[in-house]
């Protein structure tokens, strides 16, 4: 049995209490109204040379062309004849500014909610894909996985609470609270006649009856599967484990339809007008990597703490290979994603792909190097893959790369080119990295980290490759 | 590689009393006979076929591409139809045994020559249609970046089919190595059992003076490992190449960015009916049946059904997204299909592709022979009538109604295609008679730990000294 270390109790403490801090901190400094914003647009002159600085310069020029169009000097070099007509542009161009003041004060409002959702759901479908991963080594009997079964078993806790704060922000945004997702909005549907064709689907109710349907489908096969689980364990019989085999299949049939609709409704709809077929898939591979990651960081933390009797190098070893393929697996699809929108060039599309490289540049290519290539020059070597350091490095990389993944689907079309990670981000990264170590450690405390009486244990125990 | 337990509820994967020699014997025997009357008639009949195909290919050549029902509009119909079907079952043969081999599915030791050699014999099909379906084949050469006494005119490298040349003769070279770096110890054991002098010379040839020590093994593994790591991403993405043809243009149906994973997964699913359709065949004539048991089949199964799924799957999100999309031309084009005038290809195509797959879930059906024979041969007709679909349909009616029009295949196009089936099989029951269609020596390797005969004599022996007694 394990227990769970005071110490790193502590730790997931201070992490959400920091987590929450920081998340406080972008609310309350978040601004209020138009005026806040032109001051903070105003204050930007100064502060060139960060990461932000091509937005920032975006906005000088457009600022100067308002100024340029107020100034007396522009009023006198009109001339006199122009007179009416110049008044109603420079009139025309302070209605300008003011709607672009208001688009910015919507973005920068956007940016705390924009924050915790993305942390939020990415933590969430870790615990999903290890649920997935789960499933299917469950459902194609392997020999090698039983002695991590536990392990992912008290990953997938998380899947609880992490579904339940997704589905709270979920049904905020529906009820108005923050604008993450534009077609909630009465004002801008109205006007839009691309999104009013797409209501028969995206719409509340609707949106929220798909949510719990498959949070709720999600959570009944995790509670059942580790019901099982733990049954089998003093069974006499193999009648549980049978029960997990079906459980498992039928599992993965609703996963595969559920994952899609999920990656469409939660993320593909912060761009209404945006589709691509192939983005279920792409969002999957995204987040079971990173669920493959976390179960091998945790076999490994747990490991080193002297559980995990029967965990050998050869069980990191296949996890890193699935880290590795997983990581292939995703960049293929990014890539297929990407070039063929690219290729085709056809504006309905290629809008996605052309904001994010103007201001999202070094976080669109930098995940490619995080997700693909740093991942696979690291992990293509055997010996590597069972050394636990070299694990842990390209974990970590692994991480965070999907994490700017997951940034870059939600941000662009939240907060448009006033992103940065600052507060809000890091401190909801921390809230929910907390929260996922105080859950999953104290699931795995409530039960013995050997699945026992598992008929394909003994392969597992004695499994070297 | 892995360890010598094996949990008791593994079923065996050789069944029947067999021993090291038996399995060398049984894989020998059909080399070392003599063809039957029946071989002698099927063969017959797949040469007339290739025969027929050949004089269709000489007309199309010497007369020109008019001879086929394409035209204007529909530029591309059966010839690139055929084309990635053939391309498509190609696929199973790397993947059961790259793929399978990755994920030590000790399963795969019975079929993956035969598979291989599939993949391999209908590769050369497949190559045969982007040649033939130039204008000018004999300026094929053209497509390769040699230098050249035009100013070193070069190709554009911006285009799917050069990548497709690329992709298929890449292919094609590694699955050729691939499988004959496994037939090494094969034909060794056909070469030391070779009572001719004709024969001995030649598996002695073919088998390149493998004797089979230690060194020479381990270095036979590692090469298998590391061919099988590069052979999977070469499975995903000749395909992925295959379906950029499509995906890269602009054409309502056509441009899609699923197509890539969805036509890999098409491509396994098809694949692998062809490889039951054959391995049922094969382990009946060739009295295999010990080696290619049910439970081979069975497994065979459930993958067609797992990617069945996907490719429904598939199916439906690009019908959904077909609407979400809003535009007009993506949603007339996907309403084209179920109700246009080729609404009965379509509707053959998600009857075979998904409603078929899906009765797998009965386990009854799923370890019946016969209703895995019949499902595999509908789930090929399915696939080829999804590429149908997929090319014609989305060509005949696009973005301009002055430019709508029908499709109509003639006896030439026909006849191209009959012939590859006959080429394919006069190729594979040539090789059914010349080659060891087991790879007898990794069935060997699984002997002790997964043969009925082997498990049998642990229980005994577990039984005595109750080593796993927590198991009881």
């Amino acid at each position: 049995m394990y227990t769970f270390s005071s110490k790193l109790k502590t730790f997931s403490f201070i992490l959400m209490i920091v987590g929450v801090l920081g998340i406080g901190y972008s609310f309350f400094t978040a601004p209020k109204d138009i005026n806040d914003v032109e001051a903070i647009l105003a204050s930007q002159h100064g502060h060139h040379g960060d990461a932000h600085a091509e937005g920032a310069e975006h906005h000088d020029a457009k600022d100067a062309h308002v100024n340029t169009a107020h100034s007396e000097d522009a009023h006198a070099a009109a001339g006199h004849d122009a007179h009416d007509a110049h008044g109603a542009e420079a009139h025309e161009a302070h209605d300008e500014h003011t709607h672009h003041l208001k688009h910015v004060l919507q973005q920068l409002q956007n940016k705390p909610w924009a924050g915790v959702y993305v942390a939020a759901l990415f933590f969430m479908l870790i615990s999903l894909g290890a649920l997935a991963f789960y499933a299917i080594q469950n459902a194609a009997s392997a020999g090698w996985s039983p002695v991590l079964f536990r392990v992912m078993e008290g990953i997938s806790a998380y899947l609880i609470p992490g579904a339940v704060i997704v589905f709270l922000l979920l049904v905020l945004g529906v009820m108005g609270s923050h604008h993450l997702f534009v077609w909630m909005d009465k004002d801008v549907v109205a006007h839009d006649h691309l999104i009013q064709g797409k209501s028969g689907y995206l719409n509340g109710p609707f949106f929220l009856i798909r949510a719990a349907l498959f949070m709720g489908g999600w959570i009944f096969y995790r509670q059942y599967a580790r019901k099982v689980s733990l049954a089998q364990d003093e069974a006499s019989d193999n009648l549980n484990f049978k029960k997990s085999f079906k459980a498992a299949a039928s599992f993965l049939v609703f996963f595969i339809v559920s994952e899609s609709i999920m990656s469409w409704d939660w993320i593909m709809s912060v761009d209404p007008h945006w589709f691509s077929t192939l983005f279920g898939w792409y969002v999957f591979a995204s987040f079971v990597v990173s669920a493959v990651t976390v179960i091998a960081m945790v076999t490994l933390y747990l490991k080193s703490q002297g559980y995990l009797e029967y965990v050998n190098t050869s069980h990191i070893h296949d996890l890193a290979k699935f880290m590795f393929g997983f990581s292939v697996f995703w960049t293929y699809l990014w890539f297929s994603q990407f070039m063929l929108i690219w290729y085709a060039d056809i504006p309905e599309e290629i809008t996605y792909f052309v904001t994010r490289i103007e201001h999202y540049n070094l976080p669109f290519f930098g995940m490619v190097v995080m997700n693909f290539v740093l991942p696979v020059l690291i992990l293509v070597n055997t010996d590597f893959k069972r050394l636990t350091w070299i694990v842990v490095l390209a974990g970590t990389i692994i991480l965070c790369g999907h994490y700017v993944d997951f940034f870059n689907m939600i941000m662009p079309a939240t907060v448009g080119d006033q992103w940065f990670i600052g507060a809000g981000e890091i401190g909801s990264i921390l809230f929910f990295m907390g929260l996922f170590i105080f859950v999953v450690f104290s699931a795995i405390s409530k039960a013995p980290l050997l699945a026992k009486r598992n008929p394909l244990i003994e392969e597992s125990k004695h499994f070297h490759y | 590689m892995s360890s010598h337990y094996e949990a008791p509820i593994r079923k065996p994967l050789v069944i029947g009393d067999k021993n090291f020699h038996d399995v060398t014997v049984d894989v020998a025997a059909p080399v070392e006979g003599r063809a039957n009357k029946q071989w002698w008639i099927v063969f017959s009949i797949a040469l007339a076929a290739f025969l027929w195909g050949v004089g269709c290919v000489a007309y199309t050549v010497g007369t020109g591409i008019g001879t086929w029902g394409s035209n204007k509009t529909v530029g591309w119909a059966w010839d690139i139809t055929n084309f990635v079907w053939w391309v498509g079952i190609g696929h199973a043969g790397t993947l059961i045994s790259a793929v399978l081999l990755l994920f030590r599915q000790k399963w795969r030791m019975a079929i993956n020559r035969s598979a291989e050699a599939m993949t391999i014999f209908s590769v050369i099909q497949a190559a045969m249609f982007p040649v033939f379906h130039m204008g000018r084949p004999w300026l094929a050469y053209w497509v390769m970046p040699v230098p050249n006494q035009f100013g070193s005119l070069w190709v554009n490298f911006n285009s799917p089919l050069l990548w497709d040349v690329f992709a298929i003769s890449t292919y094609l070279s590694v699955s050729l190595v691939f499988w004959w770096t496994g037939l090494l110890p094969d034909f060794a054991m056909l070469r030391d059992r070779a009572v001719t002098p004709f024969t001995k010379r030649v598996y002695s040839i073919v088998s390149f003076g493998w004797s089979g020590r230690a060194k020479d093994w381990q270095r036979f593994e590692e090469v298998s490992l590391v061919l099988a790591g590069l052979a999977t991403p070469l499975v995903l993405s000749v395909h992925t190449i295959v379906s950029f043809d499509f995906a890269t243009s602009v054409i309502p149906g056509w441009h899609t960015t699923i197509l890539p994973p969805y036509f890999v997964a098409g491509a396994i699913f098809s694949g692998f009916a062809m490889v039951n359709t054959l391995l049922i065949i094969m382990r009946k004539v060739s009295n295999l049946e010990a080696y290619i048991t049910i439970q081979h089949i069975e497994l065979m199964n459930i993958i067609i059904m797992i990617t069945g799924s996907i490719v429904g799957t598939a199916y439906i999100t690009e019908l959904f997204i077909a609407w979400y999309s809003g535009v007009e031309y993506e949603q007339y084009a996907f309403l084209n299909r179920a109700t246009g005038p080729y609404w009965w290809s379509y509707l053959l195509m998600m009857t075979c592709n998904v409603v078929s797959p899906q009765v797998m879930w009965s386990k009854k059906i799923r370890t019946s022979i016969m209703a895995s024979f019949i499902i595999s041969i509908v789930v090929n007709i399915g696939m080829w009538f999804e590429r149908f679909v997929i090319i014609v349909t989305s060509l005949h009616r696009d973005y301009l109604p002055s430019s709508w029009t029908m499709f109509q295949p003639t006896f030439v196009d026909a006849g191209f295609f009959i012939g590859t089936i006959g080429f394919f099989f006069v190729l594979f029951l040539l090789y059914s008679r010349s080659f060891p269609v087991i790879a007898q020596a990794e069935v060997k390797s699984i002997m002790k730990t997964s043969s009925e005969k082997y498990k049998k004599l642990r229980d005994q022996e577990g039984h005595n000294n109750h080593s796993h007694s927590d198991n009881h």
